[in-house]
């Protein structure tokens, strides 16, 4: 038993840097254990995206389309990736670390009695004991975790790895599980917020602080994340407020997020906050306030009003954008 | 109908985090201990549905899993307003191990409802929640940022990348909670925090579990090199030095 199962997400039958992060660290893995990096797919994704895959050093793709399957319920979920461990010999199983492996992941742990690491932050040190180096309290700590059980899960930190080539001959297989019992939860309504960058996704994060005075003032912040591509974040106090919704705020009990580059304007960069953001790579503060924490956090700052230095900051890469 | 809400014991989250000398352990002899934040959001839910149900829910349940040292903290989910509480006594050594031990305990009272927070923030693991509905052969939700009973009918809001989705379990079931499942935390009130002393507190014997992973050692994080300063008037630095020496745009 040396596999290794990737579980791959979609979205709308696409995948996204993410998912190649997770074939490629999971592909990594089964090359030192000498066995397979084996990808299960579910749901509808074009045979000319799943062989995508095979970039990354996955030589097969498990393709579950089953269609009683298009919404996500975690029991059913968590039964398809226990069948496919189980037809596939695995003995590790790779999530991300979304919103996904948080729902199904755990499940499948106590299916398979298999020991599980959230938010791992890089390959296993050892092998044997199996060692996996993770994140502890938002990040003011690091902790090597020995997995003790055969069976091993680990869900990768998001931009903890990064993206690895290694083209493969890659197999697609349908894949399907015996009907089981119907549904125990039923989506009934589906919203999107359609048209802009996730901040999951993001490689670039524009965030606004209660420095920024009211709701009235976050045009020249979007404008800034439009000419970056960039999406938009806040601090708690700002979708407390109601400013902002909550699904832009980051931190220790928002969203945690590791772009390459963070902007932090008018936040003071308290500890929770932090918390979210500091395995951002970059990381840009403007504060009035010279003593205001955040620059001990941040790459490059600026002191001064962001009300004042947004304008300048939005025609210098403006300009920057139209040059290169 | 009875609801469930897991607590997690952890250190305030300002904590200094520092190390033992072998940096085999966490040295957290002067932290202050406080509820997992999402989990005192869920706790605050569970009330507000309660009072809101008239008399449907007959009782919010705290449980957590630790030594005598937890005790404060379920304390103050009594004092919060929590009916009765259990603490299942042994150390919490994996998420594995505690959401066994709360299945165990919790198989008893057939709750309706059980919550549990998505995180706990000292060591992230975001498992225990989906553990416990495994071990309890339950339905579970998990980024719930909003949770409502209408009639029989349970809705909750899960939060999805992009966008959000409305669900309908079946009950029971267990909701793994993130924020905006409650506006702000409820603090307990004086008359709370008197009341707490004389609710139950029932200390359960652990039911054996073991663990499936251990933390062998820790590393504090990297330093961070001196913030780069740049001149208000001269933003321009900051494009070129994000361009060319940090080549990250
Ligand atoms: C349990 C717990 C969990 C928490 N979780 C989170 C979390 O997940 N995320 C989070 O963000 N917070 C969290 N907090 C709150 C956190 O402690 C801070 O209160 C919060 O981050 C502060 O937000 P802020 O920086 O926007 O506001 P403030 O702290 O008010 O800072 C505003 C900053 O803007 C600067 N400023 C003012 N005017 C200007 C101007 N014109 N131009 C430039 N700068 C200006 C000020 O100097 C100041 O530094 C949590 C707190 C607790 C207790």
């Amino acid at each position: 038993m040396s596999n290794v199962l990737i579980y791959t997400e979609n979205f709308d039958g696409k995948f996204k840097k993410s998912t190649f992060e997770i074939a490629s660290y999971g592909a990594e893995i089964a090359t030192l254990l000498g066995g397979e990096a084996i990808a299960l797919s579910v749901g509808n994704v074009a045979e000319d995206d799943l062989v995508q895959l095979g970039l990354y050093g996955v030589t097969k793709v498990l393709n579950f389309a089953n269609e009683g399957y298009a919404n996500l319920d975690n029991q059913a979920y968590a039964s398809v990736v226990a069948s496919a461990v189980e037809k596939e010999n695995a003995s590790v199983v790779i999530f991300s670390g979304s919103t996904i492996a948080k729902a199904v992941a755990p499940r499948v742990s106590v299916k398979l009695k298999a020991g599980m690491v959230y938010a791992a932050t890089g390959l296993p040190k050892n092998l044997s004991p199996f060692t996996v180096p993770k994140k502890v309290f938002h990040g003011k700590a690091f902790a090597d975790v020995v997995i003790k059980s055969e069976i091993k899960i680990i869900s990768l930190a998001q931009n903890s790895y990064g993206v690895v080539e290694n083209p493969c001959n890659v197999v697609v297989e349908p894949f399907d599980v015996p009907a089981n019992a119907p549904f125990k939860t039923r989506v009934t309504n589906v919203e999107k917020t359609s048209g802009k960058v996730l901040l999951n996704d993001a490689e670039i994060i524009v965030s606004g602080g209660r420095g920024l005075k009211g709701p009235e003032n976050w045009a020249p912040l979007e404008e800034l994340a439009d000419i970056l591509g960039a999406a938009t974040a806040c601090s708690r106090p700002v979708s407390d407020e109601g400013w902002r919704p909550h699904s832009e705020h980051v931190g220790q009990t928002g969203k945690i997020v590791a772009p390459n580059l963070y902007f932090a304007l008018g936040i003071s960069g308290a500890i929770q906050h932090l918390a979210g953001v500091s395995s951002s790579k970059v990381i840009v503060a403007v504060n009035t306030d010279h003593e205001a924490p955040v620059f001990q956090a941040a790459d490059y700052g600026i002191i001064g009003d962001v009300q004042k230095i947004l304008p300048q900051l939005n025609e210098a890469f403006r300009k920057f954008k139209n040059e290169n | 109908m009875k609801i469930l809400v897991c607590i997690s014991n952890v250190p305030d989250t300002t904590t200094k985090i520092k190390l033992t000398g072998d940096q085999s352990a966490v040295d957290l002899a002067n932290a202050q201990w406080i509820i997992n934040p999402w989990d005192e959001l869920a706790l605050t839910r569970a009330l507000e549905l309660k009072e809101a149900s008239a008399g449907k829910i007959d009782k919010v349940t705290v449980i957590t899993v630790g030594d005598k040292n937890a005790e404060p903290t379920i304390r103050k989910a009594l004092a919060i307003g929590a009916d009765d509480a259990i603490r299942v006594d042994a150390a919490p050594a994996d998420a594995f191990a505690v959401a066994y031990e709360v299945s165990e305990a919790a198989k008893a009272e057939n709750f309706d409802i059980i919550l549990c927070g998505i995180e706990s923030s000292d060591y992230n693991g975001s498992a225990m929640g989906g553990m416990l509905s495994e071990f309890l052969g339950l339905p579970s939700v998990s980024s719930v940022s909003k949770l409502e009973i209408e009639g029989d009918q349970v809705k909750v809001n899960r939060e999805i990348p992009g966008g959000n989705e409305l669900v309908e379990p079946e009950t029971p079931f267990v909701a793994i909670v993130q924020k905006g499942i409650a506006k702000e935390p409820r603090i307990p009130s004086m008359r709370g925090i008197m009341m707490a002393r004389k609710k139950p507190l029932n200390v359960v014997a652990p039911a054996g579990a073991t663990a499936l992973t251990e933390f062998v050692a820790y590393q504090p994080p990297q330093p961070k090199a001196a913030c780069k300063m740049i001149a208000a008037e001269n933003v321009g630095e900051l494009v070129e030095l994000l361009h060319n020496e940090a080549k990250i745009i």
